[in-house]
């Protein structure tokens, strides 16, 4: 395999150590919750990882038996995306089932209440 | 007997009043709750100025739900009884006597006010009885149960059913799915023949665009329903 040129190592890592600060700032100011920015940050910890490591793809490619390396990163992102995906959608039915719950006492906590007009 | 009759309506305002002056007229000591799923119009409005106890959702969260806020206002205020009808003025309220007598003298939990009993009154349209006759197919493989019209929302439970559906109730499409769920917690189920009427006003839930989904989402909901209660039996 050629030599990995040194520019588009640079790049990479620029671009993924922006990544993880980008994430990191979102937890800081509380805008992403810990428990959804695991994933973010192992992949983004994976990322810079292979931005430094240049042979690393090809190592685990010949490791694993894999002929072409680079679609090695399609398999990996693309499994790590549809897993993703499937805990987001666990999380919204978990969110919907709360909210529904939630409208429900509050409709039957209003009518507990005297009924007042245009209340 | 204590008797809740719930009233699930979204932008009924049309119909909502007419179908609470015809279960007052019965004049049978019904009490009746209307949940209103978060209209927009002035459904909730305007079933208050009818005399009706008023459930108001803050936000719309489908037929299912709101009749599940219902069900919990029964268990709450101890009903032994709750009717449901729907706010579109399909069930006639001299009928609810009815369902209530078969409940209160059958050895039924639920009992379902059938359209195709005796087949009398608005039949429904050709596709929808193609899909009921589905669903009572699907039903019968299930749960070995026969129901005739489980589609139809005109049914009575007792406290015994009441305190199954307080903890789980279909959200979307519930009476096709809530046949299997009454069936796997081992409820009795009686048919009654009824003569509905074709709606007086506001929209079907379940329009032609989404009729496909309809089917789909409840034939997945009916075969998950008994898949996760045959597991729980075991």
């Amino acid at each position: 395999m050629q030599e990995i040129s040194i520019r588009i190592q640079i790049a990479s890592i620029i671009g993924s150590v922006t990544f993880l600060f980008f994430i990191g700032r979102l937890i800081l100011k509380g805008k992403l919750r810990e428990e959804y920015a695991i994933v973010w940050l192992v992949c983004t910890v994976v990322l810079v990882v292979f931005s430094f490591w240049r042979d690393g793809l090809r190592v685990l490619a010949e490791l694993l038996g894999v002929f072409y390396a680079p679609s090695l990163v399609f398999l990996a992102s693309i499994f790590a995306i549809v897993i993703f995906l499937v805990h987001l959608s666990l999380v919204v039915s978990r969110l919907q089932k709360q909210i529904k719950q939630a409208a429900q006492e509050l409709a039957l906590l209003k009518s507990s209440h005297p009924q007042k007009e245009n209340g | 007997m204590k008797v809740l009759v719930i009233i699930p309506a979204y932008n009924e305002e049309s119909s909502i009043a007419g179908v609470i002056e015809e279960v007052r007229a019965l004049d049978m000591g019904y009490d009746i709750v209307v949940v209103d799923d978060g209209s927009e119009d002035r459904t909730g409005e305007k079933a208050m100025n009818a005399g009706a106890h008023v459930l108001s959702l803050p936000i719309n969260l489908g037929i299912g739900a709101a009749m599940q806020t219902g069900f919990h206002y029964a268990i709450r205020r101890n009903y032994d009884c709750a009717v449901q009808v729907d706010g579109d003025g399909q069930h006639p309220a001299q009928e609810i006597p009815r369902l209530v007598n078969a409940l209160a003298t059958g050895d039924a939990d639920v009992v379902i006010g059938s359209r195709f009993l005796e087949k009398k009154g608005f039949q429904s349209t050709f596709s929808r009885r193609a899909g009921i006759m589905y669903f009572e197919f699907l039903h019968k493989m299930l749960t070995k149960v026969h129901v005739t019209d489980s589609t139809s929302g005109f049914r009575a439970l007792n406290r015994k059913a009441l305190l199954v559906v307080d903890k789980y109730y279909p959200d979307e499409y519930p009476e096709a799915e809530s046949i299997v769920l009454f069936s796997r917690n081992a409820l009795k189920m009686q048919e009654v023949p009824v003569i509905m009427r074709e709606r007086q006003g506001g929209e079907s839930s379940i329009r032609r665009v989404t009729a496909l989904y309809y089917m789909f989402k409840v034939t997945l909901a009916i075969v998950f329903t008994y898949l996760r209660l045959k597991n729980r039996r075991r």
